[in-house]
């Protein structure tokens, strides 16, 4: 009697269980489909992708046609010269705007500096201001100065810290006890000294996290370029992408979907290499990817 | 010789901050004005900027339908985005929330689209997938429902393919209920448990109330940043069919280059923060009849 009253509880673990993994079998699918649909399209020859557009296996190989053709580029610019670029400016931003974001949260969190308070307040206005309320002027300063078409017109913009990069660090910081940087002050550390060799080591998990959203924003950043960037050769990946869906440009849909695959790539090696860190930073900060 | 501390404090506080303060400056503080300036003349570009007083906003308010249009367009977007993702995280989130093998695997796949979301190259999927003879026509069409029109095509339904693009983004907001729903202590449970409630009593009286922080939060950003779409509506349909995904920042990005109405786009552009604004305030201001924080409760 007993045994089979656990029996049956045990089965319907067990039924449970299976209802859970069909649901989210089914769900993984429907997540993943859409870019499992790009590696497949661009696996595809050009003439089948839309005959069996669903189907995720290709009738007609052409990889390697595909793969070339698009690496190729447009306008006689390569594709791994927009690569480059793209990986110009996403570095350059991301060091510099996490760097600034660094210096800046640990003044607003351990240094009592007149209007501290004031500037503070200031970091989190522009945080609810969306930035392409500025972009007009910007591009008027930026053709002023003659530096739209060059990459420092697309780094600028992030080189000084994201307000959203200073509210998490300055959060982080508050989090860490003062009686460190008081011994060590004691010790005769001055503030600069404090920030790199006592508590950098402790925020680090957080700037990783922000220099990783930082990484993914510049990346696949568009609307910016589009507006800074008209000549070709200084084109970042989502521009090239942009012009190679126009068909009077070109007409290779095979070549579209290999490169727009290609572009994927840096997001997702960096998503595998540091996926504790994200999951991680979202469960604690709640950044929007 | 030795400067006072509050001296000192001062001089390092500054150094530390200029990086963020010659942004500030040069990146919002200065444009702001050039922007508000603007926003009052008819400007080209070419010629010098011609003052014309707030005939800009009379005519955004009195004489452009597009305005309102984008406007619509853009509030759709929003209060059905919004709501809907996070909804949808939240099941998800529940569903997670269990002891089963292979939960790490599955978390990290339902994360994966917002990751790589805001890249063109998903737009330019989503453009074959629900346009025509793309793969949302043909499984409707083996399942017997005859369309005139893709999704894409059609001006009334272009937009709800743009924002399940959206709402296929749900997995950061599902990482943060994840994380909020651990935090909610079990013994609020079994107590319910021991009084006999329903899990749908539960779920309404412990799991959403303990959850409404996050809630807040979440609601905050996403608004901020849904109010921003502009890539999508840009590549996938370009605005169209009929102005039916026009968002409001893709108007502001043609009147000001395509057609040179720089004044115009700024004082679009200055609507556009006060609305966000008044939202943000609203929110806010909200916040105390339904957001309960564990702190305030004695």
């Amino acid at each position: 009697m007993n045994n089979k009253k656990t029996g049956s509880i045990r089965s319907k673990k067990k039924r449970e269980a299976a209802r859970f993994h069909i649901g989210a079998i089914l769900l993984s699918f429907i997540m993943v489909y859409p870019l499992l649909w790009l590696v497949a399209s661009s696996f595809k020859s050009n003439d089948t992708i839309f005959i069996d557009s669903y189907s995720l296996i290709p009738k007609v190989w052409d990889a390697v046609k595909n793969y070339t053709t698009g690496w190729e580029g447009i306008g006689g610019v390569p594709f791994g010269r927009f690569m480059w670029n793209s990986l110009v400016v996403t570095v350059a931003g991301t060091v510099c705007g996490v760097f600034s974001a660094l210096l800046a949260a640990y003044a607003f969190s351990r240094i009592e500096f007149a209007f501290s308070k004031f500037w503070f307040g200031c970091v989190i206005v522009t945080l609810m201001i969306p930035s392409q309320v500025m972009v007009v002027p910007q591009f008027i300063i930026m053709e002023k100065l003659g530096i739209t078409n060059t990459k420092l017109a697309l780094i600028l913009p992030w080189a000084f810290g994201s307000a959203f990069f200073i509210f998490l660090m300055v959060q982080f910081f508050r989090g860490i006890p003062r009686e460190l940087d008081e011994a060590a002050e004691i010790d005769g550390c001055g503030k600069f000294g404090i920030l790199f060799k006592i508590l950098f080591p402790v925020v680090r998990p957080t700037v990783v996290t922000c220099s990783i959203f930082s990484f993914y924003w510049i990346w696949q950043d568009f609307f910016q370029p589009l507006i800074f960037m008209s000549d070709i050769r200084e084109f970042t990946v989502p521009l090239a992408l942009n012009m190679y869906l126009d068909p009077n440009s070109f007409n290779n849909y095979g070549g579209l979907f290999a490169m727009s695959f290609v572009s994927l790539i840096p997001i997702i090696l960096f998503f595998i290499i540091f996926q504790k860190y994200i999951v991680e930073g979202i469960a604690m900060d709640g950044i929007k990817g | 010789m030795s400067l006072s501390k509050k001296r000192r404090n001062n001089i390092v506080g500054y150094i530390l901050l200029t990086p963020w303060l010659v942004g500030f400056v040069c990146m919002y503080l200065i444009p702001s004005g050039m922007s508000l300036f603007y926003s009052f003349t008819d400007y080209n570009l070419l010629s010098a900027p011609d003052f014309i007083g707030i005939d800009n906003y009379i005519r955004m308010f009195t004489r452009d339908e597009k305005f309102w249009q984008a406007l619509k367009v853009t509030f759709m977007y929003v209060l059905i985005l919004v709501p809907a993702r996070l909804a949808f995280a939240l099941c998800v989130a529940m569903m997670v929330n269990k002891k089963h093998k292979g939960i790490g695997v599955y978390r990290t796949l339902y994360y994966i689209p917002s990751i790589i979301g805001g890249s063109i190259a998903v737009s330019v999927v989503w453009r074959q997938l629900f346009g025509n003879g793309g793969v949302f026509m043909s499984i409707s069409e083996a399942l017997g429902i005859k369309q005139r029109s893709s999704l894409l095509g059609n001006p009334d339904t272009a937009l709800l393919a743009i924002i399940l693009l959206g709402v296929w983004q749900f997995g950061s907001s599902m990482l943060t209920f994840l994380s909020a729903l651990k935090t909610i202590p079990n013994s609020l449970y079994e107590s319910a448990m021991v009084d006999g409630s329903r899990p749908f009593y539960t779920f309404f009286h412990i799991t959403i109330p303990m959850l409404t922080p996050t809630i807040f939060f979440n609601l905050i950003l996403q608004i901020i940043n849904g109010f921003r779409v502009f890539t999508e509506s840009y590549v996938i349909t370009d605005g169209g069919p009929l102005d039916g995904t026009l968002s409001y920042v893709l108007y502001m990005y043609r009147k000001a280059f395509t057609h040179f109405e720089m004044g115009y786009s700024c004082a679009l552009a200055w609507v556009f923060v006060a609305i966000v604004a008044v939202f943000t305030v609203l929110l806010f201001w909200t916040q105390n009849r339904w957001v309960y924080y564990e702190s305030d409760a004695k």
